[in-house]
C-alpha cells in the first residue's frame, strides 16, 4: 500500500491552502473566464476556418461592416453606419462609423481613427494576389474563397475616408450577411504599414490590433488566452474588465471547473452531463437551436436510390425520436426541413414521413426492391450537428434492419471521408452543416442546388431542376418576402423527392454560473463577451 | 573515453537517418488529406485543392520533397504547421518544457518511491513487506494508465476536489514563461500562492505517469539488490562485521544501483508514450497531445517534425545513460 | 488447480521430464499459478461468450439505457453490471471484449515472434551488412516512443482492430529481434554448433533446428510479457479512438465510448478498465512465473 498512502499524503498536503480557486471578487476588476474548447488556430479571422479561432479573435478583437445582433441572426450595422444598394444589385456603398479607435498594443499606438483603408485593405489583402500582404500567413483565405467571394467581387474602393464602394460581378442577395462573417473582419492598415516598413509583416496576424470590445494581453498555446477591455470601444467600453479563455479540451473537465467556480461559461457540455447540471442550483443552463442540420444522404445516382420511393421508403424505416433521446440524449430536435428554424422562410407546414416500419416494407416492395443490402457512411469525429455518428449509424442499422434492409456501417479518416464523399463513393451517408451567415441561400443552394451536385457539397448528388430554378431565382431577388415564399416552396419540393433523411438539429446548451448577467447564445455558435456582465 | 564517445555517436548517424525517412516516409503514407480536413463540410474546389497543394510543395515529387526536408532539417528548420502556419520548431519548443516538467517530476516521484521501496523489498526478501510491494508493484505496471487517470480524476478531483482537473496552473495567475518550467516560472513570477497552485496542478499527472516507472523501478532495484547481496564481497564485508545497514548502503546499493540507471534511462521512451495518454486525459499542454491532434488533423509538417524531434530526444537520453553507464561501470569501456 | 493437466500431462519418468521439472518451479510461484488460473478462465470465457453472456453483445435495450448494476439502487437483475448509453448489456460485452483481447494479444505476439526470430536469425548469420541494416532498423524503431509510432502507424494503415494489430506488432518487432540475435550469437559460439557445423548442417538447419530451440527460453518469456503489453497497448490505441471501432466491444474502445459518462455512470467507464487490469496483470504475473522457471540461473539460488 506503500504507493497508495503517499498518493494520499500529497493529496492531502495538496489540499491545505492550495484550492483557494474562487474567483476573485468583484470589488476589483471584474474577469469572466471562457473554458473554451481548443486552441485557437490564430488571430488572423481571416487566415482560418475554426469557429473556436472566431471566438479567440473575430467576435473579441475585431468588428465588421455589419454585424448580427447579439444573440439573433439579424443584421445590423456596425463599422458602416448604413448602405446603398444599386438598382441592378452589383454597387454597394457603404458610410462609415466617424471616431472609431483601433487598440494600442505593446507594438502600435493609432494615431488616426478607423477610415476606408483600413475596409480596402482588409479585403484587397484576401481578394488581390499581387497586394503585399497577400501572402503573409500562407495567403489561404479559405472562408473568403468558399463564399465565392473573388468570384463574386470585382472590386473595393475608397471613395473618400468615409465611404466605400463594393462592386460585383453578378447580383447576389446574401452578400450583405456575408459582410457580417468572421473572415470580413477590419484589421487596420496603419499597423500592417508599420509592421510591414519593420520587416516583420507576420505580427499583424500574431498579435491582433482591431477596433473590437476587447484586445489581446497574451496567449499560451493550449492553456490560456487573456483580454482586457479596449477603454476607447466605439460602443463603449465592455462591462468586465478581463476576459480569460482557460482552454479545456474535455467536456468533463469543462464542467468540473464550471462547477468548482474556475470558470464562468463553457461551451459544449456532455449531454450526459446536462441533467446534473440542470439541478445545480450554481448555474443556468441556456439553450437554443442550434444553426445546423445532421441529415443521411443517399446517393441519388446511385440505384436504388434513384427510385424516390425507396428514399421515403428508408425515410420511414427510421426512428428519429430514438436518436434524439441516445445520440443526442435529447439535446436535439426532430428535423423535418433542410434549414433550421431559427432561420427565416423555415417551411412550417411541411410534413415530415412518420415513422412507419410496415408502410416503409410495402413501399420497399412498391419499387420492387427486396433483400437490400447497402452501405452506411458515418464520420469519424464528432460535429456540432451530429455528436456521434457512428452511434446514430449503429442506430439506424438496428432499424433499417427492421425492414430488410442490410446496411454495412463504413467509416474513414476524415479528410478522407470528406473526399470520397465527394467524389460519390457512398451509397448513403451520415453529414451535416453548420451555417455561415443564417441565410436560407447558405443551406438550401449550397447542400442541394444542381451546382454543387457535381463532385462539390451537395452529397445525394441530387439535381431537381424545378428544385433548383426556384434557388436561382432566389439569388437573385433582394425582396425577402419574395425570397420566403420561394424558398418556402423548394422545401416542399424537397421533402417529397426526399434525396436525405433530415435527421436532426441540435439544440445547443451553455451552462453558465448564476453570476453572469446577460450572456446570450449565439446562432453562429460563436462566444461573444461584450455586454456580459458579473453580477456582485 | 573518448573512443567510446565517438563511437557511440557513430551509431546515431544512421539511426537519425533512418528517422528522418520513416518521419518523411510515414507521413506521406498517411490517407487522408490536410486541405480537406481543413476545409470540413464546406469543402474546396479542386482548382484551389491543386493550388494549395502546391504551395505546400505536395505536388512534387518524393525525393525532391525529401531532399528539401532533409535540406531544411540541417538548418533547423522543420517547415511550417499546416493549420497555424507556425514554424513546427517554435510550436514544439514553446509546448515542450511542459512535457519535460511532467516526465521529469514523474520519473522522480517514481525514483524518490521505488528506489527505497525496491532495497527493502530486495533486502527483507520473502518478507509480508516484499509480497506486498511485488504485487503492487505488478499490479502498477500492467495498469492502462489511461484507466487510471479518469479514476483519480473522478476520486481526487471530483469526489474531493483536492486537486483541479486539468491544466497547469489556475488562471488567477499570469506571467510571461521565462523557463516553460511552471514550477520555475511561478516561483521566479513571485505571486503568492503560485506555486503552490503549480504543484496542485503536477501532482495527478505526475502521479499517472509516473506509475508504470515507479513499479519497473521497485522491481528492478529489488532485483538487482538480491545479485548484488548474494556476491562474494558483500558476503565478505559482512563477514568483516560491518553493520548491516553499511553493508546496503556502501557496498550492495551501489553496485545495485547500475543496472537501475540503465532502467531509468531505458524509461524514458516508456515516459514519453506515457505522456500521450497522460497529456490527453489531464489536458496538459505539452508535446503528446500537440502530436496526437497534429495526427488528426493530418498537419504533415507538426507530424513530421515532432516524430523527428522526438526521436531525437531518445536517442540522445540513451547515448546519455550509455555514458553514464560507462562512468559508473568502468569495465563497460573496454569491452567495446 | 484445473490447470495442471494442461500444463503437466507427460506420464511420471525418470529422470525427471523437463516439462515436469519446469511445473515443479512454476507451480513454487503462487502469483504466477493465479495468474494461469485467470488466464484458462479468460480462454474458458471467450470461448465460451456466446453460451456465457446473458445477452447478444450488440441487443439495444432502448428502454434501458445507462442502467446501474444490480447491487445499486435502480438496477436490474437482468443487468448484472449494467447498461451502456444505447442500453447494451455491459456484462455481456465484457464477456466478448475477451475474446478481442485474447485475439490481440496472441495475434501481435505470432507476428511479432515469428517475424523476429526470422530476422533475428538472419542478423546472426548473415553477413555484417545484413545485420547491421536489420539492427539499425530496429534502433529507428526503438527511438519513437511505441505508442506514438503505433499511432502513427494506425493513421496511416486506418483505425480498425486488425491494423491495431499490426501497429502493435510493429512496436514490439525490435525486442524480439534483439533477443533471438543476442541469444543466438551466445549459442553459436558454443561448441555443438560447431560440431553440427563440422558435420555438415546446412545453415538453415543450423538456424532452426540447432541454434533456435536453445533460444527459445527468453523468448518465450518475452512473449508473455509481450501479451500483456500488446493488450495494453491496443487498449490505449482503442481509447484513442485509433483501435477497434464501435460497436466492436473492445475493452479500450468501450472505455473511449464511455468517457462522456464518467461522472453520471461509472459502471461504464469502471469495468472495461478493470478488465484490461486483470488480463494484463494475469499475464504478468504468469511470465514472471515463467522466467522464473525457465531462467536456471535463479533456479539454483
Amino acid at each position: 500500500m506503500k504507493s497508495h498512502s503517499f498518493i494520499c499524503a500529497l493529496a492531502a498536503t495538496a489540499a491545505f491552502g492550495l484550492m483557494g480557486q474562487a474567483l476573485p471578487s468583484t470589488a476589483q476588476a471584474k474577469t469572466l473566464v471562457f473554458c473554451s474548447e481548443g486552441s485557437p488556430e490564430g488571430f488572423n479571422p481571416a487566415l482560418y476556418t475554426a469557429g473556436t479561432t472566431f471566438d479567440a479573435s473575430s467576435r473579441q478583437v475585431f468588428n465588421r461592416l455589419v454585424e448580427f445582433e447579439r444573440g439573433t441572426t439579424k443584421i445590423v450595422p456596425a463599422l458602416a453606419e448604413s448602405w446603398n444598394v444599386s438598382d441592378d444589385g452589383l454597387t454597394y456603398e457603404f458610410k462609415l462609423r466617424k471616431g472609431v479607435k483601433f487598440q494600442s498594443t505593446k507594438d502600435f499606438t493609432p494615431s488616426r481613427d478607423f477610415n476606408a483603408d483600413d475596409v480596402v485593405f482588409s479585403f484587397e489583402r484576401q481578394r488581390d494576389k499581387n497586394h503585399a500582404f497577400h501572402k503573409v500567413g500562407g495567403g489561404s483565405y479559405e472562408y473568403f474563397n468558399s463564399m465565392d467571394m473573388p468570384n463574386l467581387l470585382k472590386s473595393v474602393e475608397k471613395v473618400d475616408d468615409q465611404t466605400v464602394r463594393f462592386t460585383l460581378n453578378q447580383p447576389e442577395a446574401p452578400f450583405i450577411a456575408n459582410l457580417g462573417m468572421d473572415f470580413a473582419s477590419i484589421m487596420s492598415a496603419e499597423y500592417a504599414d508599420q509592421m510591414q516598413q519593420a520587416g516583420t509583416p507576420d505580427k499583424v496576424d500574431l498579435n491582433p490590433v482591431g477596433t473590437g470590445p476587447f484586445q489581446l494581453v497574451g496567449y499560451q498555446k493550449d492553456a490560456v488566452i487573456r483580454y482586457k477591455a479596449h477603454p476607447g470601444y466605439w460602443g463603449g467600453k465592455a462591462p468586465i474588465d478581463n476576459l480569460v479563455f482557460a482552454i479545456t479540451p474535455d467536456a468533463s473537465v469543462r464542467y468540473q471547473k464550471l462547477k468548482a467556480g474556475e470558470c464562468h461559461v463553457m461551451p459544449y457540455p456532455n449531454p450526459a452531463d446536462l441533467a446534473a447540471m440542470q439541478q445545480d442550483g450554481d448555474l443556468n443552463v441556456m439553450q437554443q437551436e442550434g444553426l445546423n442540420v445532421g441529415y443521411l444522404a443517399f446517393n441519388t445516382e446511385k440505384a436504388p436510390f434513384t427510385d424516390k420511393r425507396v428514399r421515403q421508403a428508408l425515410n420511414m424505416a427510421i426512428n428519429k425520436d430514438a436518436i434524439i433521446e441516445v445520440v443526442f440524449q435529447g439535446a436535439g430536435k426532430v428535423a423535418k426541413n433542410p434549414i433550421p428554424p431559427t432561420i427565416w422562410s423555415y417551411n412550417e407546414k411541411t410534413q415530415d414521413y412518420p415513422y412507419d416500419p410496415e408502410k416503409a416494407k410495402a413501399l420497399l416492395k412498391e419499387a420492387g426492391v427486396t433483400d437490400l443490402k447497402t452501405n452506411l457512411w458515418a464520420m469519424p469525429v464528432q460535429r456540432p450537428y451530429n455528436p456521434n455518428a457512428r452511434r446514430m449509424a449503429e442506430l439506424i442499422q438496428a432499424d433499417w434492419a427492421k425492414v430488410g434492409v442490410e446496411a454495412e456501417i463504413v467509416s474513414f479518416e476524415w479528410g478522407e471521408y470528406l473526399k470520397r464523399s465527394k467524389l460519390g463513393e457512398h451509397e448513403t451517408l451520415l453529414l451535416g452543416w453548420t451555417g455561415d451567415n443564417g441565410d436560407p441561400d447558405n443551406f438550401l443552394y449550397v447542400l442541394l442546388g444542381c451546382e454543387a451536385a457535381k463532385d462539390s457539397a451537395n452529397r445525394a448528388r441530387w439535381c431537381h431542376k424545378p428544385f433548383d430554378d426556384l434557388l436561382v431565382k432566389a439569388k437573385r431577388t433582394a425582396d425577402t418576402a419574395e425570397r420566403t415564399r420561394l424558398y418556402e416552396q423548394a422545401q416542399t419540393i424537397f421533402k417529397e423527392e426526399a434525396p436525405w433523411v433530415t435527421i436532426a438539429h441540435s439544440v445547443v446548451f451553455k451552462p453558465v454560473r448564476k453570476e453572469v448577467v446577460d450572456f446570450r447564445i449565439d446562432p453562429f455558435g460563436g462566444h461573444v463577451f461584450n455586454g456580459v456582465d458579473l453580477k456582485e | 573515453m573518448l573512443r567510446f564517445l565517438l563511437s557511440r555517436i557513430g551509431l546515431l548517424i544512421p539511426t537519425f537517418i533512418g528517422v528522418t525517412l520513416i518521419a518523411f516516409g510515414f507521413i506521406r503514407l498517411i490517407p487522408g488529406d490536410p486541405i480537406e480536413v481543413l476545409a470540413g463540410e464546406r469543402g474546396v474546389s479542386p482548382e484551389r485543392h491543386a493550388e494549395l497543394m502546391a504551395q505546400f510543395g505536395y505536388d512534387r515529387p518524393w525525393w525532391e520533397q525529401y531532399a528539401g526536408f532533409v535540406g531544411n532539417v540541417l538548418q533547423g528548420d522543420l517547415g511550417k504547421s499546416i493549420v497555424t502556419k507556425q514554424p513546427v520548431l517554435d510550436e514544439f519548443l514553446t509546448l515542450f518544457p511542459a512535457t519535460i516538467e511532467l516526465a521529469l517530476c514523474a520519473i522522480l516521484f517514481a525514483i524518490i518511491i521505488g528506489l527505497p521501496v525496491g532495497v527493502l523489498a530486495g533486502v527483507k526478501r520473502g518478507s509480508v513487506f516484499d509480497h506486498t510491494v511485488m504485487g503492487i508493484s505488478l499490479t502498477g505496471y500492467s495498469m492502462p494508465i489511461f484507466w487510471w487517470g479518469l479514476l483519480l480524476i473522478i476520486f481526487f478531483s471530483g469526489i474531493l476536489q483536492w486537486t483541479p482537473v486539468s491544466g497547469r496552473i489556475s488562471f488567477l495567475f499570469f506571467f510571461e514563461p521565462v523557463t516553460g518550467f511552471m514550477l520555475i516560472d511561478s516561483l521566479l513570477s513571485g505571486e503568492k500562492g503560485a506555486f503552490k497552485s503549480a504543484v496542485s496542478h503536477l501532482i495527478l499527472p505526475a502521479v499517472v505517469l509516473g506509475t508504470i516507472p515507479l513499479a519497473v523501478i521497485a522491481r528492478q532495484t529489488r532485483s538487482a539488490m538480491l545479485e548484488v547481496l548474494s556476491e562474494d564481497y558483500v558476503r565478505t564485508a559482512r563477514a568483516k562485521g560491518l553493520p548491516p545497514s553499511r553493508v546496503i548502503g556502501l557496498h550492495a546499493l551501489r553496485n545495485a544501483l547500475i543496472p537501475v540507471v540503465t532502467v531509468i534511462g531505458l524509461q524514458v521512451g516508456v515516459l514519453l508514450a506515457g505522456a500521450i495518454l497522460t497529456e490527453t486525459i489531464f489536458a496538459w499542454p505539452g508535446v503528446g497531445k500537440w502530436l496526437v491532434d497534429s495526427i488528426a488533423r493530418r498537419d504533415y509538417p507538426s507530424v513530421q517534425g515532432g516524430l523527428l524531434l522526438i526521436a531525437l530526444v531518445v536517442m540522445l537520453v540513451n547515448l546519455l545513460v550509455d555514458l553514464l553507464y560507462g562512468v559508473i561501470n568502468p569495465r563497460i569501456r573496454h569491452v567495446r | 488447480m484445473s490447470a495442471e493437466d494442461t500444463a503437466a500431462t507427460p506420464e511420471t519418468a525418470r529422470p525427471p521430464h523437463p516439462l515436469r521439472e519446469f511445473w515443479f518451479y512454476f507451480s513454487e510461484n503462487k502469483g504466477a499459478v493465479a495468474g494461469l488460473i485467470v488466464v484458462v478462465t479468460l480462454v474458458i470465457v471467450a470461448l465460451g461468450a456466446d453460451v456465457i453472456a446473458p445477452h447478444p453483445p450488440h441487443e439495444q435495450y432502448r428502454d434501458a439505457l445507462l442502467v446501474p448494476p444490480v447491487w445499486q439502487e435502480g438496477g436490474q437483475w437482468k443487468f448484472l453490471l449494467g447498461t451502456d448509453a444505447t442500453g447494451r448489456d455491459m456484462l455481456s460485452r465484457l464477456i466478448h471484449g475477451s475474446r478481442f483481447s485474447l485475439m490481440i494479444g496472441s495475434i501481435v505476439v505470432t507476428l511479432a515472434l515469428s517475424l523476429g526470430i526470422a530476422l533475428g536469425l538472419a542478423a546472426a548469420f548473415f553477413h555484417i551488412v545484413v545485420s547491421s541494416v536489420v539492427m539499425r532498423l530496429m534502433d529507428v524503431i526503438l527511438s519513437v516512443p511505441s505508442l506514438l509510432l503505433a499511432l502513427v502507424v494506425v493513421a496511416i494503415l486506418g483505425p480498425g482492430l486488425i491494423n491495431a494489430m499490426i501497429a502493435v506488432s510493429v512496436v514490439y518487432l525490435p525486442h524480439f529481434v534483439r533477443l533471438t540475435r543476442a541469444s543466438a550469437m551466445a549459442e553459436m559460439s558454443k561448441d555443438y554448433v560447431t560440431a553440427s557445423r563440422v558435420s555438415g548442417a546446412g545453415l538453415l538447419r543450423l538456424m532452426f533446428v540447432s541454434v533456435l530451440p536453445n533460444c527459445m527460453p527468453p523468448l518465450i518469456v518475452q512473449a508473455t510479457l509481450g501479451f500483456s503489453s500488446a493488450v495494453l497497448d491496443a487498449a490505449a490505441l482503442g481509447f484513442l479512438g485509433m483501435g477497434a471501432q464501435p460497436p466492436t466491444p473492445e475493452w479500450g474502445t468501450m472505455l473511449a465510448d464511455a468517457r462522456e459518462f464518467i461522472l453520471r455512470a461509472w459502471w461504464v467507464v469502471t469495468f472495461p478498465g478493470l478488465a484490461i487490469l486483470i488480463t494484463v496483470l494475469a499475464f504478468n504475473l504468469m511470465g514472471d512465473g515463467l522466467r522464473d522457471a525457465l531462467d536456471p540461473k535463479l533456479k539454483r539460488s
